[in-house]
């Protein structure tokens, strides 16, 4: 049936791009420049999922005192800096946009 | 041999243990996504199917309505196409560590690369505190939790139906638990770069359709992180903008 063939087709893309690098080892390595710029995947793609969460909670940019993911957001990050603990920084944040959100 | 397995075992544990932060934040998704198929028309079945076969939250969230539409398949291929391609990044980030496993080894874990385990294996990959030899494991702890989490908040979903409760803003938690992650790998000039370009250009390109200010946004910022390192490597880096330096020295002390 063609929604089947329509649901396996996205799992089957999905999983070639998952798979690419990985199962081309060696060969798949490119160039020196390539291999450099690896190592910043992470940091690049983390940041390009919070700074919207935080600046554009609604689809809209919103750099106000009243956004609270943004106040909540700043907190955590202070709190992720000094403790590095990844449960005190959602309890912080959360805690802060819960008690903003009851205030408001 | 004794020694061999228990490694294997405290690293995958190690992978379960990174994941449950990030659980906290995919939960309410899975729950909502199973909502949103069984409104859209999909059967159970066919809902559940799409977690299991598919495992992409965001290709699955933007083919519901295009299912429901009755768009061409060819334009929903291509629409996961765009919308997964980032994880080509991630396929070649993990690559070099993973040349000498063998194949059946890669072909599950590249099943299991979702943003959610690679964000946390990437960095118990490049902690070079540990040994290489069985990192793989981390990668399975981390992605078989949440495979399971994602498959049983679909099945959740799906029963629930309408009832599921606001999610009281836990989708925010999954930006928390980034941030948590990505403070320690602020600690040089070219990372706090690469970070600073990736989110700006991701706020300015955040409505683009199909995720590709993502992809965009990460792209930039990886370039942007090769520039500096390649200035620094030059000339020390000294002329680097007074926003960049300052928060340099912010993530040097963490």
């Amino acid at each position: 049936m063609s929604l089947w063939l329509a649901i396996i087709g996205m799992g089957l893309i999905t999983y070639a791009i998952r798979l690419s690098f990985v199962l081309l080892g060696e060969r798949g390595q490119g160039p020196a420049v390539f291999r450099r710029g690896l190592k910043f995947v992470p940091t690049a793609v983390l940041s390009a999922i919070i700074l919207p969460e935080l600046l554009q909670p609604g689809g809209t940019l919103d750099i106000s005192l009243g956004n609270a993911r943004l106040l909540a957001g700043l907190v955590a990050a202070l709190v992720a800096w000094r403790t590095q603990n990844v449960l005190g920084t959602i309890g912080a944040g959360m805690g802060v946009l819960w008690v903003l959100e009851i205030i408001g | 041999m004794g020694a061999e397995s228990h490694m294997k075992r405290s690293e995958f544990i190690a992978g379960v243990r990174a994941e449950l932060p990030i659980l906290l934040g995919v939960i309410p998704f899975g729950l909502i996504f199973g909502v949103l198929a069984i409104g859209a028309g999909l059967s159970p079945m066919l809902a559940q199917a799409m977690s299991f076969i598919v495992f992409a939250g965001s290709a699955q969230f933007i083919a519901i309505p295009l299912l429901g539409a009755g768009v061409a398949t060819a334009v929903l291929w291509l629409t996961t196409f765009i919308v997964n391609v980032r994880h080509m990044l991630y396929s070649a980030s993990v690559a070099p560590f993973m040349q000498q496993l063998p194949a059946r080894w890669r072909w599950l874990l590249a099943y299991l690369l979702t943003d959610e385990a690679y964000v946390v294996s990437i960095l118990h990959y490049n902690d070079d505190t540990v040994s290489d030899s069985h990192k793989h494991y981390f990668l399975l702890g981390a992605g078989l939790t949440l495979w399971t989490t994602w498959q049983m908040s679909t099945a959740a979903g799906v029963f629930l139906g309408g009832q599921v409760p606001n999610s009281w803003g836990l989708d925010f938690t999954l930006a928390l638990t980034f941030m948590a992650m990505v403070m320690p790998v602020l600690k040089d000039r070219p990372s706090v770069a690469a970070a600073l370009a990736a989110g700006i250009v991701a706020v300015l390109a955040n409505s683009l359709p199909y995720k590709m200010g993502l992809m965009l946004a990460a792209v930039t910022g990886i370039i942007v992180g090769m520039l500096i390192e390649g200035r620094g490597a030059k000339g020390e880096g000294r002329r680097g903008s007074s926003l960049v330096s300052c928060a340099s020295r912010f993530g040097e002390q963490s």
